[in-house]
């Protein structure tokens, strides 16, 4: 059997056993679905979140949580942070998350580390590349997920960060093959959170438009996702390597280091000290995740230095004044994104909160004073039926994978090729005109912008309340106006008292905007208000006798080649008005 | 998606606003409002973007489509599998003889068999439950019927276990296909006949995927992979089902042990029997195998043809060293020949040369005794010997050309003055030449 080596086809659509996979840099999640409901699996240890680490120790490989607690014992022989290395030229990489772990170190064009992995005092140490690495780890994650499943688990999907080149991409892919497993398809991490949101069976499928906020342990990075009718588009991405789990840990790491310089002045600094530095570092991370639960946490190491024990305390307010610029660096992380996605706060229907660090309150709290009211913060400490930040992912990976595995693995690959997946997203939104309560003409938005065509909405406009012949007039809305309406108090930098300031300044905005979150009580703020200003029209037509209090059903069809097919008549009527424009 | 309901009214229509069939195209969608962007290819609504796109469908079509799908598949859902017509004989089956019932054939799952998914037998054994529940006999007036309806909880029961569904399986028989005949061979369909036997025996297969049989097109590695998984073929098949029963009393242990080790045994036995099985219908197949002899003609022909070169290139040479070897032989026979000519040419000529001094010595004799020895009347028989003895030493002393050509000078010389003076020259001569004494031979020179 195993001689038919490298041209073995996949496993056939049938015998396949899936689940989704998050491969991080820090931690990894394994989930499969059932009853198309996704659950994360444990592993042996009964870990949900499995630390992206792998130790050798005599000869016995560990993997997850007990490689992890190696870190203080056998940082040598002990390799963590490794996923962002595949694919990647030595110069291209940042080891600094290494400093306590195995070192990388340059082979041929890839990555490597070396490491004892026999058994035996005077064994050989053997340089494994980061692919191998990879591989080892990832056999380990299918042989957990097998054990619990009861079947040999032969495909997956797997999440990647949205700025994974190809090579990045080809690299994990031949690392799952030597794992023996089949990579059915390579998911966005940002949009498998997404996916998981919007599979709940509550759920329900709109327009909107979705930050997510994937916040991990060595790297933050922030999406904005149009989702439209169910189908994704990510309009701006920012990556960030700085403010991420690992600097809440740093601040930690700092609060109590000094703390225990105090208390024992003669000891000298635990950091300086790799092994008591690893074990502040274990420490620190327990203890932020207790604080992202209880509003105390305690942090105890035992033998810190020269055998002196460490116990102490920390509230969450403490620590939130400690952390304060790690947390504002979050807050600029999203607003840059939204930014470069050439939106405002206000067009953000939804955030995610996705990654171990979105556990933490704070950064929640903080959202909610960017967005606006009607914005959903989906994190455990504003939502209460927000996901497991954790799971989301693997969530997401989970049920992709169930979608598709009944395809033939060709399929597959005809269906994400770009000819399928690059498609038009008409800039700018197609609607019908109402009149508001004071009868002025208002744009109603069927059809929103960055939807992607072919696209098809449908909308129940009321009719005049005695009914009678009606007008539906299509047309194409601006969606770039906001308002700016001062509280009738002067503001000081009285910027206007004029109901409506067309082209509202973005910089300005965003600045407001934190300003809300540092001084939550100030009285005298700016209201924003997203309208809709009414573009060119595209049709007219006429629904003629409608009944009182009736409805007018509107379908807008937007074809592949921009054409547009209008259909109106009235709700439970019969006939209606077809037409259409070229595009 | 629900259509979202927007409460604000429409705008009533202006007077006067008439269009055809009601309907004013105005403008179109800004051309430059379009941007080119990436979908994600994740999510059921995007595999409904996906297969609309590549199917060239339209929104409507695809509605269509897909809702007949699904009605096909509820049906298929509904009916398929256990569907089977139930037989009244085994409708009339005593539970306890569980071990001998098809357990397939009691769920109708017959024609799945070992393919059965745990899924398919869970709804299989609700709709046989529904069906042949006893309350409901009994509320057909028939108590206590619940013979066949034990039987259905004891399929369930070896199938839904995956070790006790192994162990049926394993002696399964209606799952087996039989070996094709020769019969069968002859019509054709080799590959497919036996193709289908292994795809039945690779059910015992504890390595997945098995390799399939191929076709007459399958390479040479394929065949070969084949072979090799089935004549090293891992097979989980046990034979425990098969097992007579244990008494589980505790009154004769030893009645018990004996039972146990009688079914390892009997287990042991078939498990040899179903491997040496295995083993024949390998050989069967192979011994039928058109692909393993083309593949061994192939060899052949490869090896045959290295073989004939080298064959026909000793040939060639040998042939050349035989023309060589005869050339040289011809050779030396053509110089031995012409040497022993030669050497006979020189015997003659020596021959002829002794007869002719022969010849001349008796010319040489002759004159003198022409000469009458030199003297007057009967020569005296001491003159006589003299005058010989003389001769004798001159043609001693001269070679064959000398005396023949004395011999010249004297052969018709009858008058013996003349004999004498040619003599007498000779002698002169050779006394000159100091090849003789002067006086030695008197008598001549006389």
């Amino acid at each position: 059997m195993s001689d038919n080596g490298a041209s073995k086809p996949g496993p056939t659509p049938g015998d396949r056993t899936v689940i989704g996979i998050t491969f991080g840099n820090s931690n990894s999640s394994i989930a499969y679905t059932v009853d198309d409901k996704a659950e994360v699996i444990a592993n042996e240890d009964g870990d949900r979140q499995i630390p992206t680490i792998l130790s050798y120790v005599d000869g016995d490989e560990y993997y997850g949580q007990q490689a992890k607690n190696f870190l203080v014992r056998n940082p040598k022989n002990t390799v963590a942070y490794f996923r962002d290395f595949l694919g990647k030229e030595f110069k291209l990489i940042d080891p600094t998350h290494n400093h306590a772990s195995a070192h990388p170190q340059e082979t041929d064009d890839t990555v490597s580390f070396t490491i004892k992995d026999k058994e035996g005092e005077e064994a050989e140490t053997s340089t494994l590349t980061v692919s191998e690495v990879a591989t080892r780890y990832l056999r380990r994650l299918v042989g957990a997920a097998s054990e619990y499943l009861g079947k040999k688990v032969t495909s997956a999907v797997i999440t990647i960060p949205t700025n994974f080149n190809d090579k990045q991409k080809a690299a994990l892919i031949a690392a799952a093959a030597a794992a023996d497993l089949e990579v059915m398809q390579l998911i966005s991490e940002p949009v498998a959170a997404v996916l998981a949101y919007d599979a709940r069976p509550e759920a329900q499928i709109e327009d909107k438009i979705v930050v997510v906020a994937d916040l991990g342990g060595t790297r933050s990075d922030v999406a904005v996702v149009a989702s439209r009718g169910g189908m994704y588009t990510i309009l701006a991405t920012v990556h960030d390597y700085e403010f991420a789990g690992f600097a809440l840990d740093k601040v930690l790491i700092d609060h109590f280091a000094k703390e225990f310089i105090k208390k024992h002045p003669g000891a000298g600094d635990p950091r300086e000290n790799p092994r008591s530095l690893a074990k502040l570092r274990l420490e620190a991370e327990s203890t932020k995740k207790a604080l992202s639960l209880g509003s105390n946490a305690s942090f105890s190491v035992e033998s810190l230095i020269n055998g002196l024990d460490f116990a102490s305390t920390i509230n969450r307010l403490r620590y939130e004044t400690i952390a304060r610029t790690v947390f504002e660096g979050f807050n600029r992380l999203v607003e840059s994104a939204i930014k470069k996605a050439g939106l405002d706060v206000l067009d953000v229907d939804e955030v995610i909160l996705s990654g171990g660090t979105a556990h933490t309150p704070r950064i929640a709290g903080n959202f909610r004073y960017i967005f606006p009211q009607s914005t959903r913060i989906l994190a455990p400490s504003t939502e209460p039926t927000a996901i497991n930040p954790s799971e989301l992912q693997a969530r997401g990976a989970a049920l992709q994978a169930s979608l598709i595995q009944e395809y033939e693995a060709e399929d597959i690959e005809q269906s994400t090729h770009a000819a399928v997946t690059t498609v038009p997203h008409i800039t700018n939104a197609i609607g019908v005109i109402s009149l508001s309560e004071s009868g002025e003409e208002v744009f109603v938005p069927i059809v929103p912008p960055e939807t992607a065509v072919p696209a098809r909405r449908t909308v129940h406009v009321a009719a005049p309340k005695d009914g009678g012949d009606v007008l539906v007039k299509v047309v194409e809305g601006n969606t770039h106006i906001k308002v700016t309406k001062p509280e009738p108090k002067v503001k000081e930098n009285g910027d206007s008292k004029a109901a409506k300031v067309e082209d509202a300044d973005e910089d300005e905005a965003d600045g407001d905007a934190s300003d809300f979150s540092d001084d939550e009580d100030e009285e005298e703020e700016e209201k924003r208000e997203k309208v809709w200003k009414i573009g060119s029209t595209l049709a007219e037509a006429a629904i003629r006798g409608v009944k009182k209090g009736g409805k007018v059903e509107v379908t807008i069809n937007v074809n592949a080649d921009l054409s547009v097919i209008v259909t109106t008549r009235e709700v439970g009527g019969k006939g209606g008005v077809r037409g259409t424009l070229s595009a | 998606m629900a259509p979202i309901v927007v409460p604000l009214p429409l705008p009533a229509l202006p007077e006067g606003w008439e269009a055809e069939k009601d309907f004013k195209p105005v403008g179109k969608i800004t051309q430059d409002g379009a941007t080119q962007r990436t979908l994600e290819p994740i999510g059921p609504h995007f595999l409904a973007h996906a297969r609309r796109a590549r199917h060239k469908r339209t929104f409507s079509e695809d509605d269509r489509i897909q809702a007949q799908e699904r009605a096909k598949k509820v049906e298929e859902d509904n009916d398929s599998e256990i569907s089977e017509p139930e037989d009244p004989i085994m409708l009339q089956r005593d539970a306890k003889d569980w071990k001998t019932q098809d357990h397939y054939k009691v769920l109708g799952l017959s024609k799945y068999r070992y393919k059965a998914t745990e899924e398919q037998i869970k709804r299989a054994h609700r709709k046989k439950v529904l069906k042949h529940h006893p309350d409901k006999k009994a509320a057909a007036g028939r108590a206590d019927d619940d013979n066949f309806f034990k039987c259905i909880q004891k399929a369930t029961e070896v199938l839904l276990d995956p070790v006790k569904r192994r162990q049926f399986d394993s002696v399964d028989e209606e799952a087996n296909v039989d070996p094709p005949t020769k019969k069968q061979l002859a019509k054709g369909n080799y590959y497919k006949l036996w193709g289908n036997v292994f795809k039945s025996e690779a059910r015992f297969s504890k390595v997945h995927p098995v390799p399939s049989f191929g076709d007459e097109n399958s390479t040479k590695e394929e065949v070969e992979n084949f072979y090799n998984f089935w004549y090293n073929f891992d097979s989980w098949r046990t034979f425990e089902y098969l097992d007579e029963d244990v008494p589980d009393d505790n009154e004769n242990r030893d009645q018990k042990r004996h039972m146990e080790r009688k079914n390892a045994n009997a287990r042991k036995k078939k498990k040899a029997e179903d491997n040496a099985r295995l083993r024949k219908l390998l050989d069967d197949c192979s011994a039928g195998d058109e692909r393993i002899k083309r593949f061994r003609q192939e060899a052949n022909a490869a090896k045959n043809k290295k073989r004939l070169e080298r064959e026909a290139a000793e040939k060639k040479a040998a042939e050349e060293a035989r023309l060589k070897k005869e050339a040289e032989e011809k050779a030396a026979k053509e110089a031995e020949e012409k040497a022993k000519a030669e050497r006979e040419a020189n015997k003659k000529a020596k021959e002829a040369a002794k007869n002719a001094v022969k010849k001349n010595k008796r010319v040489l004799r002759g004159s003198v005794k022409d000469a009458n020895y030199f003297v007057e009347g009967d020569a005296p028989a001491a003159t006589i010997d003299a005058v010989l003895g003389d001769v004798e030493l001159v043609q001693s002393k001269i070679d064959a050309d000398e005396i023949a050509a004395l011999a010249g000078k004297l052969n018709g010389l009858k008058v013996a003055d003349e004999i004498k003076g040619v003599w007498k020259e000779e002698v002169e001569r050779l006394v000159a030449a100091g090849k003789l004494k002067a006086g030695e031979v008197k008598t001549l020179v006389a």
